[in-house]
Order: structure tokens, then C-alpha cells, then sequence
């Protein structure tokens, strides 16, 4: 890391209150967190604990309750819909736990999805080569693996060369060996094209993989650490 | 109540837009059994009541002049219960504060009050005893204002006489009263009028004779063999031919209208109904699938496999009720709007406008059973889910390539297009259902509109094209033609052309058929031939031309030689020739040049009908000097008729035209709206996996929109196909002697149906839009479908 870090995200006193008849529930109590450009951070945390609700709000798919949230110089809680509609599809790359494939589209089509609407993309084959995936362009979801579907998923979000790469628990539906599989998949991306990469997982041996790792608890920052030794993704203990 | 009923009455609430998109179709069904179903059976009772109460006639005959002797003898014909005879004639008629003529069939009332057959109602007032007092009928009386002891004036046979109304009466010979040359009734210019029989067979010259009989049949009589025995003895007295009660004007109209509603209750209730299973059907199915876990749990809990079946039937049930609820609102509703259309009509003493209960419950029950048909796949399918396999989530639907995926991707189309095309061919049977369903609708609108379109080319041809003049002068008997000079000076008429009818039986062989041979002179330009192409045609001198419906009745072609009798003038015989035919939509027409008719009875030029072009400022001159012009026994004015037709007829398409349209949009609304949201609810995942990836709402939109909308848009042929074909249908069961239904297919009709369906459809699917915008995308991608 560089001495003055590039600032990718940025929140200030970021809150988040779900209002559910009466009783409110603070998703997120005032976080301030930085992420730098080509960082692969870690957020790690118990259900509840408001991770998923920042990453969504990272994202441009929830809005915040309070506080301010940047991606660079772009203040996303001062957007409108249709403004974070054009922030998703210019910049970010999203990754879930059940992959989200349209199931009536070829993992080619279902990257072409993607690479149609977006200013810079690579080309969808080249996409899912670099997952692996080269000889399943032609196949459907239904006749893919998870964790294959999981690659398709990787290749859609990675085809328009995003800057920010969200991942919300990808490897929560899989098993160990193919977990392995992706989890390499996003740490060449990252390497490779300095993406700032950002994984939820409930799966603690994840963050030796990670720069830095976020722990989360009632919606608040519990501590930040830095990994100063980073473990390759087959090393790993499930 | 238990907890699963809860779960049931929740779901319902849930789904009650849907719910009721279906029972709306489902009650178009049911309000349209009722209403076709129940007024079939209240005309047909009150009918056969009526008729037989007040005896009317199965048999009926008219001839010129038989003497009364021959009574006995026709009671002697084998079959014959009892025979009446009567004097009847028209008359020219002037009312009082009516500017134009008036008709009125004067029938003669029997010196005892005590009519053996067709016995009228007295509504109010008194039987005509004396000389000058007549008995009217009630409509007539009505429309123009008359009270017992009103008077008004009649030209009977030549002689002006003053008549006064003693009372008034319904009669089961008239139900439908339409007077001769009318397109519909007209109270107000036609009336049915009795008096005493003694002055009418004065004023006819009718002394000891009757021009028209009346016979009721034993119940073993054959029909066919009582006209051929009465025939025979009328002949010689100018019998006109005897005919049963189908052909009687009255009869056969409300025989019409009941076979109408009969068609009507057989044919479109099924076709709702199956629309609205279909709905059921793919509702039901989806919900079941929503609700695999919840009823793997449901298993696992001890609910047997019935028990969960019966679960979603009830749901489809509460559909079921809602729209049989509807239905038989909406049915009474209708049924009373048709009541009051017949009232307009059909005049009957008593008529039970009421739906009897049975056709409630069947109309119920029908729709139940079609909705429990449609629901009975998913409820199958609920329970064979094993607990286990449901409690885990459903595998994702399988795709495979196509040759159209080469299609696709030579056409480079868009990942959403491919999206909305896949999903069609994935789900044919659905996709082709959707489209049937909306097919039909455009169908309906083609359907109703095509009668009309039809119609209107029937009544272009037969009155704006044939039929040119304002009015025909009618004569009580044939008279030379020098009548024509008589008519040119009369007020306002601006021209005069002969014509004349004779009734005639044609034969080839065994074939006969008993038609009106129309004389015109060579170019008339008042009324003319006209084929159905609308080029107008002279008979060729010195022979018959005859409609090609009447040719191929009687088996003959050009050249060929008919036999002729004529039934008028002195009854002679002549053989001729069929010089030409002639393609018509209406009646059995045989034509004639005028001149060759005159040699042919050796006889100077003769004429019964004088077609006259009127100048309209003088119309009310030329009514007074008709009222009192000798020899004449009514006035048909083609102009008035035409325009009551046409405010008739443009009255009831504006109806008809919006009843379809409505139909159209409620099956169009109940398709697509519950299409849509079926595939909103497949798609939710899907289309926010594409608002994550960055797609505008509109974009998203697209693949919902469009897959609703591409669907819509392929149901129109179908729907055009449909349309056509019923088109053809009802073109071909409407033939009769009388005449053919040309098919008339306007192209704005079928663009008018076509719009109304598409309009809808986009509507519908617009409105499950909505449900995109308000879509929450971070909710949709936690769950796990």
C-alpha cells in the first residue's frame, strides 16, 4: 500500500434505520470507513450486524438513513434512482451468494447482458475465459455446477471492468473445493486489474486472503485490522 | 376456524386483484347463461301460454273471395280440430294530427263477440258492435294517443268512413306487428284494426264469403297433408296457398328471438368459462409452486395429500363465488334491459320477465365446476410434492438451444429480447393459451361488428341500390297503367314508375316453390335488380331472371323452361324460360319485364305498384290527396322506413359495438393482467438481478412489457383467424330461404378489434409495471426463491 492511499469509498456517520411497525432497528449506528483503490477487504461479522446493509448502500441498492457515503468524488446519498442506476451499471460489479443468473440465458448471454449496456467491456468469451469457463459459453444455468454458476456470475460482473467489486457471501452456497475455485478467481481479478474488491463472509479463514479486514458488531466498526502477510486462496482452511 | 382455512382466506386477500380479474370473466359467463338461458324459457312458456289460452291458429290460408258454404267442408278435412274464416283487407288510414298516411289491417269482429280462434285480449274499452266502431290494437292506440271514444277516418275499399275506437286489445296473431313493405314495427303508422264483421264484408264486398281462414289441428294431424286438402279447396276461389304457423310473420319473428337466445346460451357461456378455468388454472398453478415449502411443511406436519388439495380448490371456490356473485348480478341486471327491449317489441299480455331460480343454480354450478377443472392440475400437483423434495427449493427451468437460437443470434438481438423469446418457446402451451385467450377477445369484437358490416351491405343493396323510390302507392287491385299520368299530377311527385307483383308457384319437375314475380319496364331506375355486386340488371325480354338462390332451389339453369302458375289475375298457367340469374343476398327474387308479362295475359299495360319520387316540401299535400284517393290500399314510404331502420340499427351497434368491447377488455384484462403478473412473480429475481446490473427501469420494463405485449401482438391473426371463422359461421347458420349473410370482412373492423385488445393489454401490463418501480432489490435477492 502507498503511503497516501488512493480513497475509493468513503462514509462519514453512515446510519441505517429500519423502521418495522414501532420497533426500529439500527442496521448501521455511525460508521466511518475508508476502502482504497485495489484493496481486497474483508467484512466479517455475525447476521444482523449491518454488513450486508453497507455493502448495499456501497452498491448504490439501498439508500442510507444517515450520514454520507462517496465513491470518490461522487457523493452517492446525494443521488437519485436514476442516478445510482447509471453508478451500478458504469461502475460497480456485483456478487451474490446464489449467483442470480437469468436462466433462460448462456453463460455467454448472461455476460453479454452486461457487456451490452456498458461503456467499456471486455468481450463476454474473454470474460468467462478468465474464470475458466471458456468451454462452457454455449451452456445454461441449469446445466452448470454451482460453483460454475458462480464463475458465470464472477465473469458478468467483472466483463465491464468495474472499479468496485461487491461480494455478498460468494462462496455461502458452496462447497470447499469450488469455494477455493472462486475465491481464486477474485483474487487474480484483484491482482490483475487492481479492482477494489469487497467480500462479506460469515467464513472467518476467508480474511487471511484479505489487505484489510473489517469486523462488524450492532452496526458499528468492532476493528480494523491489516494483514501484512497475505495466504493464497488454496491455503486456506475451510 | 382452523389455521389452514386462515392461511386460505389470507392467500385470498393476497390475490384479489387476480382473483377478481377472473371472476369478472367468469361472470360474463354466468350473466350471459342466465340472461340467454332464463329469457329463452319465459318466452317459450309465456308463448305457449298465451297461444294456448287464446287458441291461436296452427294453419292458416287466404284466398280472393270463398263463399262461407266451403266451411263445412274444410271442418271435414281430416285433422282439422275447428276452422274460422274471417274478411281482412287493408286500408289507407288518416289520423288525426298525423300528417302522413297510415295503414291499418282491418280484420272482421263476429257478431257474438266470441272468436272460435286467435282470440284477442280486451285491454280496455269495448267490443265493436254497431256500425262505424272498431276495436284497436293496444300499441297502436298508444303510439298515437287514442282513448275509447277517439275517432279517426279510413279509406275501406274506395269509400272514406269514420270510425270510432270502442276498444282496445292484445291478440296472440300479433305479438310482432310489422306492417307490409316495414323493415320493423311502427305503431304509430300501422295498426291492427276489428270491426264488426257485417259492415267489413259490406265495405269489402265479402257478402257470405271470407278472404282469409284460421284452423286449429287435431294432435294426430299431419300438418303437410291439411295444407294440400285446404289448397285444393281454395283453389277455385283464388287461394294464395295455405301456410303453417313457421310462416306466420308474428310467429316466426318471436321463433327467431328464441332461437337466437337459445345459440346465444349454447354458444358464448362456454367460451367464457373457459377462459376463466384456463386463468384459474395457470394462478393456481403458480401459487402452488410459490408455495412448495409451505406445503412440504404442511405435509411434514401431518396434513394429508386431500387435505392439501383441498385447500388450493377452496381458494379457486372463493373465485368461484365472487364470480358467480357477479354473474347473477349482473345477469338480472341484463335480463331486465332485455325485458324492456322485448317490451318494445313483442307485445304479450303477461310475460314472465323473471329468471326462474333453476337457471340460478345451474349457471352456479357450472361456473364451479369449470373453475374446480381448471384449478384440479395444481391441486394434483400439490399433493404429489413429497414433504422432502418440496421443503428444498425448485431446480431452475431448463433451456435448451433451438434452431431459433441461431435465429437469434444471426438477428444479433438484445439479451432482453433473447430473454422474452426463450421464455416463450419454453412455455409453449402457455404462450399459446395466452394467446388463444386473447385471440378470443379479438375475435369478440370482430364478431359483433361483422353483423353489422354485413347488414349494412345487405340494406346498401337492397334499399339505397334497389330500392330508389320515396315511396310505393300500393293499388287495391291491378289497374291500367294509364294510373301513372294520375300519379304525376298528384303534389310533389316528381316521377312515376310501374310496377307490378304476382304471386306464383315455379316449378321444374317435382321442384316448386312459391315466390312474388316482380314486373318493372325495361330500365326502370326507381327500383331495380341489383346483384350482389352491385351492378343493376335487367330481366331479358321474354323470359324469367331469377335469384341464384331460387335457381339452385328449383334445380334449373339458363335456358331452362319452368312451369309457371300464377295465383293472381285469372290463374293461368304459362311455361318460361330462365334467361339469366342473378347473385342476390336477400329473398327468392324472380323478375320479369313488365310488357312481357301484359302479352303474355293478353292484356293492355297493367300495373298494382306505382314507385314515386317525392319532392319533399310537398309531402304533406300529397298525404292529404292519398287519404282520399279511391282505389288505393296503402302507401309504403321507403324513406321513413330506411331511416327508422338505420337510427335502429346504429342505435343498437353503438350497444352492441360497446357490450363487445367491454367483453373483449374484460377477457383481454383477466389474460393479461393475471399473465403478467404470473411472470412478475417468476421473474422477480431475475429482473432485479438486471436492476443491480445497472438496467434502467424502463429497460427492465421491457422484458415484462414486452413479453405480454409480443404475445398480443401474435394473438392478433389468431384473433383475425378466429374472428373470420365465426364470422363465416354465423354468416352460413343465418342462411335461410329468406336469404344468404354475405361475409363482409371491413379491415377497419378488424383494426377496431385489434386496438381495443392491444389498448387493453398494454394497460393491464402497465399496470403490473408498477410493481416493478416499487420492486425492493435488496429484499428480492436475499430470499432464496
Amino acid at each position: 500500500m502507498a503511503d497516501r492511499p488512493d480513497t475509493v469509498f468513503r462514509t462519514e456517520g453512515l446510519t441505517k434505520v429500519y423502521d418495522t411497525g414501532g420497533a426500529k432497528v439500527h442496521a448501521l449506528a455511525g460508521v466511518d470507513l475508508e476502502l482504497y483503490a485495489g484493496e481486497l477487504s474483508v467484512l466479517l461479522g455475525p447476521s444482523g450486524s449491518g454488513k450486508s446493509t453497507l455493502l448495499n448502500i456501497l452498491g448504490g441498492l439501498d439508500h442510507a438513513t444517515g450520514g454520507r457515503v462517496w465513491f470518490r468524488d461522487l457523493e452517492l446519498t446525494r443521488l437519485g434512482d436514476r442516478a445510482l442506476t447509471r453508478y451500478r451499471r458504469n461502475h460497480v460489479g456485483f456478487i451474490f451468494q446464489f449467483y442470480n443468473l437469468v436462466p433462460s440465458l448462456s453463460a455467454r448471454e448472461n455476460v453479454q447482458l452486461v457487456t451490452d449496456v456498458a461503456p467499456n467491456p471486455m468481450d463476454a468469451a474473454e470474460a468467462l475465459e478468465r474464470v475458466g469457463l471458456k468451454h462452457r459459453l454455449d451452456h445454461f444455468p441449469a446445466e452448470m455446477s454451482g460453483g460454475e454458476q458462480q464463475r458465470v456470475a464472477i465473469a458478468r460482473a467483472i466483463a465491464k471492468r468495474p472499479e468496485v467489486l461487491l461480494c455478498d457471501e460468494p462462496t455461502g452456497a458452496l462447497d470447499s473445493k469450488t469455494g477455493v475455485q472462486v475465491l481464486e478467481v477474485l483474487r487474480e481479478i484483484n491482482d490483475e486489474f487492481g479492482t477494489s474488491t469487497v467480500v462479506i463472509t460469515h467464513n472467518a479463514g476467508i480474511r487471511a486472503m484479505a489487505h484489510r479486514v473489517v469486523r462488524f458488531a450492532d452496526g458499528r466498526i468492532a476493528s480494523v485490522e491489516v494483514n501484512d502477510t497475505r495466504v493464497a486462496p488454496h491455503e486456506i482452511s475451510w | 376456524m382452523q389455521a389452514i382455512d386462515i392461511k386460505l382466506m389470507r392467500d385470498f386477500r393476497r390475490l384479489w386483484v387476480q382473483g377478481l380479474a377472473i371472476a369478472v370473466v367468469l361472470a360474463c359467463g354466468v350473466a350471459i347463461l342466465l340472461t340467454a338461458f332464463g329469457m329463452h324459457t319465459a318466452l317459450t312458456d309465456t308463448r305457449a301460454a298465451y297461444y294456448e289460452r287464446n287458441r291461436f291458429a296452427e294453419v292458416f290460408a287466404d284466398a280472393r273471395r270463398a263463399p262461407d258454404r266451403l266451411l263445412p267442408e274444410i271442418r271435414e278435412i281430416p285433422g282439422v280440430y275447428s276452422a274460422e274464416a274471417r274478411v281482412q283487407g287493408m286500408a289507407v288510414l288518416d289520423l288525426p294530427g298525423r300528417v302522413a298516411v297510415a295503414m291499418g289491417q282491418m280484420l272482421s269482429w263476429p257478431a257474438d263477440d266470441d272468436p272460435l280462434l286467435n282470440v284477442p285480449i280486451l285491454r280496455t274499452g269495448l267490443y265493436p258492435a254497431r256500425a262505424g266502431e272498431v276495436m284497436v290494437t293496444t300499441s297502436f292506440a298508444e303510439a298515437n294517443g287514442f282513448r275509447i271514444g277517439d275517432t279517426f277516418h279510413a279509406n275501406l275499399n274506395g269509400q272514406r268512413r269514420e270510425l270510432t275506437i270502442t276498444g282496445t286489445a292484445l291478440s296472440p296473431e300479433f305479438i310482432y306487428t310489422i306492417g307490409p313493405g316495414a323493415l320493423m314495427p311502427d305503431n304509430e303508422g300501422f295498426g291492427i284494426i276489428w270491426m264488426p264483421e257485417a259492415e267489413l264484408e259490406a265495405a269489402f264486398d265479402m257478402a257470405g264469403a271470407f278472404n282469409h281462414l284460421a284452423l286449429r289441428l287435431t294432435a294426430d294431424a299431419v300438418e303437410a297433408d291439411v295444407l294440400d286438402a285446404l289448397d285444393a279447396l281454395l283453389d277455385p276461389y283464388g287461394g294464395l296457398g295455405a301456410y303453417g304457423r313457421a310462416q306466420q310473420v308474428s310467429d316466426a319473428f318471436v321463433s327467431a328471438e328464441i332461437d337466437q337466445l337459445r345459440g346465444m346460451a349454447v354458444v358464448v357461456p362456454p367460451i367464457f368459462f373457459a377462459i376463466s378455468a384456463f386463468l384459474v388454472g395457470m394462478v393456481m398453478s403458480r401459487i402452488v409452486a410459490l408455495d412448495r415449502a409451505e406445503i412440504g411443511l404442511l405435509k411434514a406436519l401431518g396434513y394429508t395429500d386431500l387435505e392439501i388439495s383441498l385447500h388450493y380448490l377452496l381458494l379457486a371456490a372463493l373465485i368461484a363465488v365472487i364470480g358467480v356473485g357477479l354473474g347473477w348480478g349482473l345477469g338480472t341486471l341484463l335480463a331486465r334491459a332485455m325485458a324492456w327491449q322485448y317490451a318494445r317489441f313483442f307485445e304479450f299480455p303477461y310475460l314472465l320477465f323473471r329468471v326462474p331460480s333453476w337457471v340460478y343454480a345451474m349457471s352456479g354450478l357450472a361456473a364451479l365446476a369449470t373453475t374446480m377443472l381448471g384449478a384440479l392440475r395444481a391441486a394434483l400437483m400439490a399433493a404429489r410434492l413429497a414433504p422432502a423434495v418440496a421443503m428444498q427449493p425448485p431446480a431452475p427451468p431448463v433451456f435448451r438451444k433451438t434452431i431459433l437460437d441461431r435465429v437469434m443470434a444471426a438477428a444479433r438481438l438484445k439479451q432482453t429480447t433473447i430473454m422474452v423469446l426463450r421464455s416463450l418457446i419454453r412455455w409453449p402451451v402457455r404462450s399459446a393459451l395466452t394467446m388463444l385467450g386473447l385471440g378470443a377477445a379479438t375475435a369478440a369484437v370482430i364478431s359483433a361488428s361483422f353483423m353489422f358490416d354485413a347488414l349494412a351491405r345487405i340494406i346498401d343493396l337492397a334499399f339505397n341500390q334497389s330500392y330508389r323510390q320515396d315511396a310505393m302507392v300500393l293499388f287495391a287491385d291491378d289497374v291500367p297503367d294509364t294510373a301513372l299520368s294520375d300519379l304525376m299530377r298528384l303534389p310533389g311527385v316528381m316521377q312515376a314508375e310501374a310496377q307490378q307483383f304476382h304471386a306464383a308457384t315455379l316449378r321444374n319437375g317435382p321442384r316448386e316453390k312459391r315466390v312474388s314475380i316482380e314486373a318493372r319496364p325495361e330500365g326502370a331506375t326507381l327500383s331495380r335488380v341489383i346483384g350482389a355486386d352491385g351492378t343493376p340488371i335487367d330481366p331479358p325480354p321474354g323470359g324469367i331472371l331469377l335469384s341464384d338462390r331460387l335457381a339452385a332451389q328449383l334445380e334449373v339453369g339458363v335456358g331452362d323452361t319452368l312451369e309457371v302458375e300464377f295465383m293472381t289475375g285469372r290463374r293461368e298457367t304459362h311455361e318460361m324460360v330462365v334467361a339469366g340469374l342473378v347473385e342476390q343476398y336477400f329473398g327468392l327474387g324472380a323478375y320479369v319485364e313488365i310488357g312481357y308479362l301484359d302479352r303474355l295475359f293478353r292484356r293492355a299495360p297493367t300495373m298494382s305498384v306505382g314507385n314515386i319520387l317525392i319532392d319533399e316540401p310537398d309531402l304533406p299535400a300529397l298525404h292529404a290527396a292519398l287519404q282520399d284517393t279511391p282505389r288505393l290500399s296503402g302507401l309504403i314510404l321507403m324513406r321513413e322506413n330506411r331511416a327508422a331502420f338505420e337510427d335502429t340499427i346504429s342505435e343498437n351497434v353503438t350497444v352492441v359495438n360497446t357490450v363487445y368491447a367491454v367483453i373483449a377488455i374484460l377477457i383481454t384484462v383477466g389474460v393479461a393482467y393475471n399473465g403478467a403478473r404470473i411472470q412478475l412473480s417468476e421473474r422477480a429475481r431475475e429482473l432485479a438481478s438486471l436492476r443491480i446490473l445497472g438496467f434502467t427501469r424502463a429497460e427492465v420494463s421491457r422484458v415484462l412489457v414486452g413479453e405480454t405485449m409480443l404475445l398480443a401482438l401474435l394473438a392478433q391473426p389468431v384473433g383475425w383467424l378466429m374472428g373470420a371463422w365465426i364470422a363465416r359461421a354465423l354468416a352460413s347458420s343465418f342462411t335461410s330461404d329468406l336469404y344468404a349473410i354475405p361475409l363482409v370482412l371491413e379491415p377497419k373492423s378488424f383494426a377496431w378489434a385489434s386496438l381495443v385488445v392491444l389498448a387493453a393489454s398494454l394497460g393491464s401490463v402497465m399496470i403490473v409495471r408498477r410493481r416493478i418501480d416499487r420492486m425492493d432489490l435488496v429484499e428480492v435477492m436475499k430470499t432464496r426463491e
